[in-house]
């Protein structure tokens, strides 16, 4: 026996993967396409900004929320007054109203009017204050009928000119509104969460399959476990990932700091008024943190078996359909226990480990209890490396299976694009 | 194990040879989808040796180069690599170059060495120490800071051929290593595989070109249609064949023609015949009584395709010399 074979002859799996690791790690950080990822998520964000300001935009436009005078000048005049005495009390609850100028005209029919859409009127009060008169589609009149009545009974003096002080006390929370604004707060991580996931783990995909074209694949498997290639490219694209989520929340604490308002504007909500996750927003983070990594292997390791088992793109878009699918269905799962607390539909989203992250994060946010984290999340690392087992399995299976029986040998250097690579370009 | 207590597989060594077996294969089995590819491979390489593994395109080689390496197992029987069942577990000793040449493209040469010598278990400061080694050794050290993508084809396999050595294996595998090398870089190529024994290095590899193994190896297995129909040294496969006299006599016909052989054939002025077993000396002196006028006589030992064609057979025979045509084109 060679007296080199005393030493230890092999990497442990840790060591062989974190050689794969450290190699994609360095050469994904490093590459063009890394900055286009980066960029990616500025995409969605600007075509999804710009479509909410228009439709918010066009929506004012569109719908209004005036209601036409149509009655004597006097009692017109009447009925705005009334409104506005009203305002201080009910707010957004009563509707603008604006003289209708044409009402002057003589044989003004407000029926007709409003067919021929001559103004953009949610409907037209005519009559008097005591007996008013609401001519409109059967939506508004049903809207504003009751306002109305209000306005034109204190324009006619039939209701309280004065209104008793309300004195207000604020509690911080109550049982109902705990619930209900935690829900707000599960949701927000589940969504936030989900769309990282999704953003992220197709970068497994693309990553084995460009090492199948450059037929590297076999070097690594002649050489270390494919079960530590697996995790190696795994934890790679996690660090990748962590990078690129630091990127974009350092990006996104930057634009908050600039224009906080203008983004609670955009958003229609102010994301700091979001309530506190019932283990506190620091263990909250860290579950987070430890969700998403769980999330993302199970995710990964998937389209990694997938990637394994495709020969071309094509193939990998038409195998990764259906997982992106499902991984869908997942988060809607996920998403609809939260309202269900101890249902057996929560039970098999906690168990189910690809939806097992997800429901998981909701509880924290909800519920305070700790040592289900360590159970789901022990879980939830077993299931990865199920999931890593099998895909190397199925990869040693059924993608080695041929040196090229049956087929033209020429030589193919992937490496190499072709002959104008014999030019070597000044350095 | 001692060669000499192996089966049919093993008997290409000497009595006398008492190298343990860097590889023991028996009774290989591989099937992809209901078809057999290796059907019951028995190879055994003692350590030291260069090694071939002969056959046609499709003959089930590269399959069974990848059981030997635990690439992938075999549905049936056994193969050990330095006497390890698994042949991973001793990783740091296998040097291993598959048919499909393949490197990162945006990766330095010197960075795709150092790391495939990680993949080993050779750190990487000391992968690129060696790699610089290498490189300049095969007068590549100009190339060392460049990307795979801008090396030129020859020089990116030479590339990936010293990130197969640059852990310092003690078995080097080599999946068609002569396949899409000029005649210089083959020449080059066999005197590196000899200086890998010389220093003790256990190599095989495949091929489909005879005279790569009939120059380099010491042992052989032909291997056709997944099986292995003959597995031992190269002198010993062609020593199957007798070695052929050719006569040329300046009497056309006379008495001394009885004294040949019932298998000689008559091919212009030439008489061709397999030596007799009773060797040469009687028939020579039959020749001279019966006045045949010997103008030459020469006896030429088979060589190892003439056994390729007795072996593996004629069909066999002739997908190789179409492989050798496809490759040359």
């Amino acid at each position: 026996m060679n007296p080199d074979m005393n030493a230890r002859s092999r990497l442990s799996s840790l060591e062989a993967a974190w050689v794969i690791a450290r190699r994609d790690f360095v050469a994904v950080l490093f590459s063009r396409a890394f900055l286009f990822f980066l960029l990616g998520p500025l995409f969605p964000v600007i075509v999804g900004g710009l479509a909410g300001s228009i439709g918010s935009q066009v929506q004012r436009e569109a719908v209004s929320v005036e209601i036409g005078l149509a009655m004597s000048e006097p009692d017109n005049a009447a009925m705005i007054a009334a409104r506005e005495s009203l305002r201080p009390q009910l707010g957004s609850a009563l509707p603008r109203l604006a003289a209708v100028p044409e009402a002057r005209e003589p044989g003004f029919d407000a029926r007709a009017f409003l067919e021929a859409r001559r103004a953009n009127y949610a409907a037209i009060l005519s009559g008097s204050p005591e007996a008013p008169r609401l001519v409109g589609t059967e939506a508004q009149v049903a809207h504003w009928q009751g306002p109305i009545g209000l306005i034109a009974a204190s324009a006619a003096g039939a209701a309280p000119a004065a209104f008793p002080e309300v004195r207000t006390e604020i509690v911080a929370t109550s049982g109902a509104s705990q619930r209900s604004n935690r829900i707000r707060t599960a949701q927000a991580a589940q969504m936030l969460l989900f769309l990282l996931t999704m953003l992220l783990a197709g970068m497994v995909l693309s990553n084995l399959v460009e090492e199948k074209a450059n037929k590297i694949i076999e070097i690594l498997a002649a050489a270390i476990p494919m079960d530590a290639v697996f995790m190696g490219k795994l934890f790679a694209m996690l660090g990748v990932s962590f990078v690129g989520i630091s990127v974009w929340g350092a990006v996104g604490w930057g634009l908050w700091s600039l224009g906080g308002d203008a983004v609670t504007a955009a958003m229609g909500s102010d994301p700091s008024d979001l309530p506190a996750p019932a283990v506190g927003w620091g263990l909250f983070a860290i579950l987070g943190i430890a969700y998403f990594s769980m999330a993302y292997l199970l995710l990964g390791a998937l389209f990694l078996t997938i990637g394994a088992l495709a020969n071309t793109v094509r193939e990998v878009q038409t195998l990764s359909m259906p997982v992106t699918m499902m991984q869908l269905m997942v988060f809607f799962l996920a998403a609809y226990t939260i309202t269900q607390p101890g249902s057996s539909l929560e039970l098999a989203a906690l168990v189910f480990p690809l939806s097992s992250p997800f429901a998981m994060l909701a509880r924290a946010a909800m519920d305070e209890t700790l040592w289900t984290h360590a159970a789901a999340l022990a879980w939830q690392g077993l299931a990865v490396l199920a999931l890593v087992r099998g895909g190397s399995m199925l990869f040693r299976k059924r993608v080695m299976k041929s040196g090229g029986a049956g087929r033209a040998k020429r030589r193919r250097w992937r490496a190499c694009p072709g002959p104008e690579a014999l030019v070597e370009p000044a350095e | 194990m001692a060669v000499g207590e192996l089966g049919a597989a093993g008997k290409y060594a000497s009595a006398g040879d008492n190298r343990p077996l860097a590889i023991e294969a028996r009774g290989l089995i591989k099937s992809f989808d209901g078809t057999r590819a290796v059907d019951g491979v028995d190879i055994s390489v003692p350590e030291g040796a260069i090694y071939g593994v002969l056959g046609p395109n499709g003959a089930g080689k590269t399959t069974t180069l990848r059981m030997l390496l635990g690439i992938i197992d075999p549905d049936e029987g056994v193969r050990r690599v330095f006497g390890h069942d698994r042949p991973h577990d001793i990783g740091r000793l296998i040097g291993y170059l598959p048919e499909e040449r393949g490197l990162y493209p945006a990766m330095k040469a010197v960075e795709a060495i150092a790391f495939m010598g990680a993949l080993r278990g050779l750190p990487l400061a000391e992968g690129r120490r060696r790699a610089a080694e290498l490189l300049e050794r095969h007068d590549l050290a100009h190339a060392a800071g460049r990307t795979i993508r801008q090396l030129s084809k020859g020089m990116a396999q030479t590339v990936q051929l010293l990130g197969t050595l640059v852990h310092r294996p003690r078995l080097v595998v080599l999946d068609e290593p002569f396949s899409g090398l000029d005649a210089i870089n083959q020449g080059k190529l066999e005197v590196l595989i000899r200086n890998l024994a010389d220093d003790g290095v256990t190599v095989i590899f495949s091929t489909h070109v005879i005279h790569h193994a009939e120059r380099l190896c010491e042992g052989v297995a032909i291997i056709a249609g997944g099986r292995v129909p003959y597995a031992g040294s190269v002198e010993a496969a062609r020593d199957r064949i007798p070695a052929q006299v050719r006569l040329e006599t300046r009497a056309r016909e006379g008495r001394w023609m009885q004294a040949l052989p019932a298998e000689t054939r008559r091919v212009g002025d030439f008489f061709h015949f397999p030596l007799p077993e009773t060797g040469i000396e009687p028939l020579l002196r039959q020749l001279i009584e019966g006045e045949a006028g010997i103008l030459s006589l020469s006896i030429e030992r088979a060589g190892l395709h003439d056994a390729f064609v007795a072996i593996a057979g004629e069909a066999a025979a002739r997908q190789l010399a179409a492989d050798n045509e496809e490759a040359a084109r």
